[in-house]
């Protein structure tokens, strides 16, 4: 057999590569995933650091450590490097542990291109983040680019910006067409559609949105590209485009872009919450429906981010009702784990205090979220602090809380030790406490009208802001006890784990394979009962 | 665990190619980003330069994967399972350049229906005609704009209509060698595909034609306003695709003449003929909405 394949039904032979190779070269879904998390965790300090800048600014009114400009740079850059740097890899590099070994697949179906998908990331973001040392500055336009401040008003670096975000989007649409495949194509025989885990199944759509909406964002940024750079006007009212028409092209992405940064995570939460209730989950079917429904009603609801725009009266009727709709495959997902915890024989290990934080603290970002929704009450809380609160309700303590969740809950499975419990609890409740402390107050500077990206505010701000920045502080401090955690979980310094790990854990991953899982998951597909 | 009647997994072995895929995705992106900016500044720099080296790059590894790809699909190592797994990814794919062209034909429906109308005061908008654009009538194709660009719109008969027949031969041709192949017939195989190729490649000199045609002798150009944004970034696109697909389809019968492919394993050749006709049926839209309509 020549050395460019493997058969996994004779891979007693099984070379493990190492070296830096291992990693420049894998074809290895673990090793892929593992690439990912790390790059995801070194994003979100990154990011963090900016966050942390653009707190310090705001600790009290008046301009004092940054210039207006770089304070752009740094809300743009922070929430360009959450989205795409930490959350979307951060889901990629789980789906990449993961889904194999839920499904008995022995790795993802094409792990060439899962390679390829993964190092395009470090150059994207090499590339972004060098733009700020540019003359003129980096992007300084929000994360969310609208024309024309980034077609008239934007510095030369966009163009480094656009060919950036043309490539993660590459990246990401080859890691959905992998996933996508994957499920399709590589499940154990009797692994039926409804007997996929709910991450599984969460995911698949996911992939789905992925496909749909990154190459949307592809073209709304060539058309930035052409607009700034070769003299085209889509955005610009002279040539007979719409600024607005941004938005719409934007938006289209953009809110499918919001989902796809949470089915992933509705996923993991029921994986979890099942486990740690020692129940089943309380209705299977009615989740697939729902996380279908939601990707489903995801198009065509993007114009509730432009309610202000002087849309036509239907226009906003027809967009706030449809987001209204949203909320109820959304309740559905929360009545579901409700009832699942319900007189289940409840503990509360650290996956689990995540998950619960999730369903909690998800659920108020989705009740501001129907707030921001009712079109004449939007008008008055558009760009304001309160809609920072919104999403960073469901993005921070929706999205990345249940990433942590997944990492504490299927950490031993990867490494075969239990982290340190005691320094994840001191994780899990800094961080519960200082991102309420840092976000809840948003609402309330929001609706009494503090606007969002802007360097300085009015003085009746103030107390407020000083507490958000030292929940801030404090926030950003906490992930470095979550490094501490993963070094050492990562240097193996816990108990070893039985394969099982938790009691309550049912799926492939937990009762097929040992721990650590071994490095191809599975050589011959194992059976389904 | 004994499950002995099922096909072997497959894993790929480690490969180079993709880290340096990476890579020159890398280069491509630092030196069109810095190309861009010289053109608009009229200054000189390196952009050109890492782009071509970008691109050289990128041509390397697609040859060194393919030829790695096609030397262990010629020994028989990839499964029926991989083949599916193939498959599936291509027409993944190809559903994201769909919604690439989407964000595109989106942008032309919207300035058409939309913006166009509504600087000439449409709906609730005759203030901001009065004020802002004042003596300026909605129209399409726009051929002068609220700006007072003038520009000539161009019409679908002639050249586009021959373009648009000579792809729809090449679609039934193309379909033809796939039946060939699938018979096993090669002559007819290798002549159909040198016909697909030859009206590919027609149809890209006239669309040359075309263009030079427009800048030339009607004024329309990239920044004749929004017609001529979305007629050439839409026709533009679409052209770039095809030339893609040329090639693809250039490389297929080097690999016919070769003697690959067999009636049952011809993945790659399916592949470009899939992306062949996509990339017709998204001149059909084209030709619809950009030129009749
Ligand atoms: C119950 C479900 C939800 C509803 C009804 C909802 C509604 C809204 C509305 C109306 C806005 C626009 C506010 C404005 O700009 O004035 C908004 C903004 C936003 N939402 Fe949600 N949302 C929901 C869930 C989510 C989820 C699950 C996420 C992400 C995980 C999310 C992320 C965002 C983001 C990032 C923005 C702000 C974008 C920006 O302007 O920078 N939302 N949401
Ligand atoms: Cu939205």
């Amino acid at each position: 057999m020549s050395e460019a394949t493997e058969h996994l039904d004779h891979a007693h032979s099984h070379h493990h590569p190492s070296g830096i190779k291992r990693w420049l070269y894998t074809t290895n879904h673990k090793d892929i995933g593992t690439l990912y998390l790390w790059f995801a965790f070194i994003m979100f300090l990154t990011g963090g650091a900016m966050a942390m800048v653009i707190r310090a600014e705001l600790f009290q009114p008046g301009l004092q450590i940054v210039e207006p400009n770089f304070f752009n740079q740094m809300t743009t850059v922070h929430g360009l490097i959450m989205v795409f740097g930490a959350v979307m890899p951060a889901f990629t590099g789980l789906a990449n542990w993961l889904v194999p070994m839920m499904i008995g697949a022995p790795d993802m179906a094409l792990p060439r291109m899962n390679n390829w998908s993964f190092w395009i990331l470090p150059f994207a973001f090499l590339i972004l983040l060098s733009s700020l040392f540019l003359e003129g500055g980096g992007p300084a336009f929000g994360w969310t680019f609208y024309a024309p401040l980034s077609t008239q008003y934007s510095a030369d670096s966009t163009a480094l910006f656009v060919f950036s975000v043309h490539i993660m989007g590459a990246s990401s649409i080859m890691g959905a067409i992998n996933v996508i495949v994957t499920i399709f194509n590589m499940r154990a025989p009797g692994m039926t559609w409804m007997k996929l885990p709910l991450f599984v199944w969460t995911w698949l759509i996911t992939a789905f949105l992925l496909i749909a909406v990154m190459p949307v964002l592809a073209g709304a940024v060539t058309m930035v590209l052409t607009d700034k750079f070769f003299g085209t006007s889509f955005f610009n009212a002279a040539g007979g485009g719409d600024p607005v028409m941004f938005q719409h092209i934007f938006w289209f992405f953009g809110h499918p872009e919001v989902y796809i940064m949470i089915l992933p995570a509705f996923g993991i939460i029921s994986q979890i919450v099942p486990t740690f209730s020692r129940k089943k989950l309380f209705g299977y079917a009615s989740m697939v429906y729902a996380t279908a429904s939601i990707a489903l009603l995801s198009f065509i609801v993007w114009a509730h981010h432009m309610f202000t725009t002087g849309m036509p009266l239907v226009g906003e009727m027809f967009f706030m009702f449809a987001t209204m709709l949203i909320s109820v495959p959304t309740g559905v997902k929360v009545f579901n784990w409700v009832a699942t915890m319900w007189r289940g024989s409840l503990s509360f290990e650290v996956p689990m205090l995540f998950a619960i934080a999730f369903i909690v603290l998800f659920t108020i970002g989705g009740l501001s979220g129907l707030m921001l929704a009712i079109t004449p009450v939007d008008f008055q809380y558009h760009d304001t602090y309160f809609v920072v609160a919104h999403f960073h309700y469901v993005l921070v303590t929706g999205a990345v809380f249940s990433i942590m969740a997944a990492v504490y809950y299927w950490l031993p499975k990867w490494t075969g030790h239990m982290f340190d419990v005691t320094l994840a609890k001191w994780h899990f409740w800094c961080s519960l406490i200082s991102v309420n402390v840092l976000f809840f107050p948003m609402h309330f500077v929001g609706l009494a009208g503090m606007p969002r990206r802007i360097p300085d505010y009015a003085l009746q701000f103030a107390d407020f802001n000083k507490w958000i920045s030292i929940g801030g502080f404090a926030f950003g401090l906490s992930q470095l006890i979550f490094l501490a955690v993963l070094i050492k979980a990562c240097r193996k310094q816990g108990v070893p784990v039985d394969d099982r790990v938790w009691e309550g854990a049912e799926g492939l991953e937990w009762q097929e394979l040992p721990s650590p899982a071994p490095y191809h998951s599975f050589e011959t597909p194992p059976v389904i009962k | 665990m004994s499950s002995p009647v099922y096909e072997k997994y497959y894993v790929p072995a480690q490969s180079p190619w993709p880290f340096v895929g990476a890579v020159a995705l890398f280069l491509i992106a630092v030196g069109a980003g810095n190309l861009v900016i010289e053109l608009d500044k009229g200054s000189d720099g390196h952009g050109g330069k890492i782009l071509t080296l970008g691109l050289i790059t990128l041509l390397f590894m697609l040859i060194g994967w393919f030829h790695n790809q096609i030397n262990e699909s010629m020994q028989g190592m990839h499964s029926a399972q991989l083949g599916r797994s193939y498959r599936q990814g291509m027409a993944w794919f190809i559903f994201s350049e769909v919604m690439f062209f989407a964000a595109f034909f989106g942008a032309l429906f919207y300035a058409r229906v939309f913006a166009v109308p509504w600087l000439g005061g449409d709906s609730n908008n005759a203030m901001t005609n009065e004020v802002l654009w004042p003596g300026f009538t909605a129209m399409w194709p726009l051929e002068t704009t609220p700006g007072g660009t003038q520009t000539e719109a161009m019409g679908w008969f002639g050249l586009p209509m021959a373009n648009t027949i000579v792809l729809l031969i090449s679609s039934v041709t193309c379909h033809f060698a796939h039946v060939a192949l699938e018979q096993g017939n090669r002559a007819r195989l290798k002549l159909m595909m040198a016909l697909t190729i030859l009206l590919g490649v027609s149809f890209l000199v006239l669309q040359g034609e075309e263009y030079i045609h427009a800048y030339e002798e009607m004024g329309l150009t990239l920044q004749s306003g929004v017609y001529g944004n979305t007629f050439f970034l839409l026709t533009g696109f679409h052209g770039l695709h095809v030339t893609l697909g040329t090639t693809i389809l250039i490389i297929l019968f080097l690999r016919i003449l070769k003697g690959h492919f067999s009636p049952a394993n011809h993945f790659a050749f399916q592949a470009g003929s899939w992306y062949w006709h996509f990339v017709d049926v998204v001149w059909v839209m084209l030709f619809f909405f950009v030129y009749i309509l």
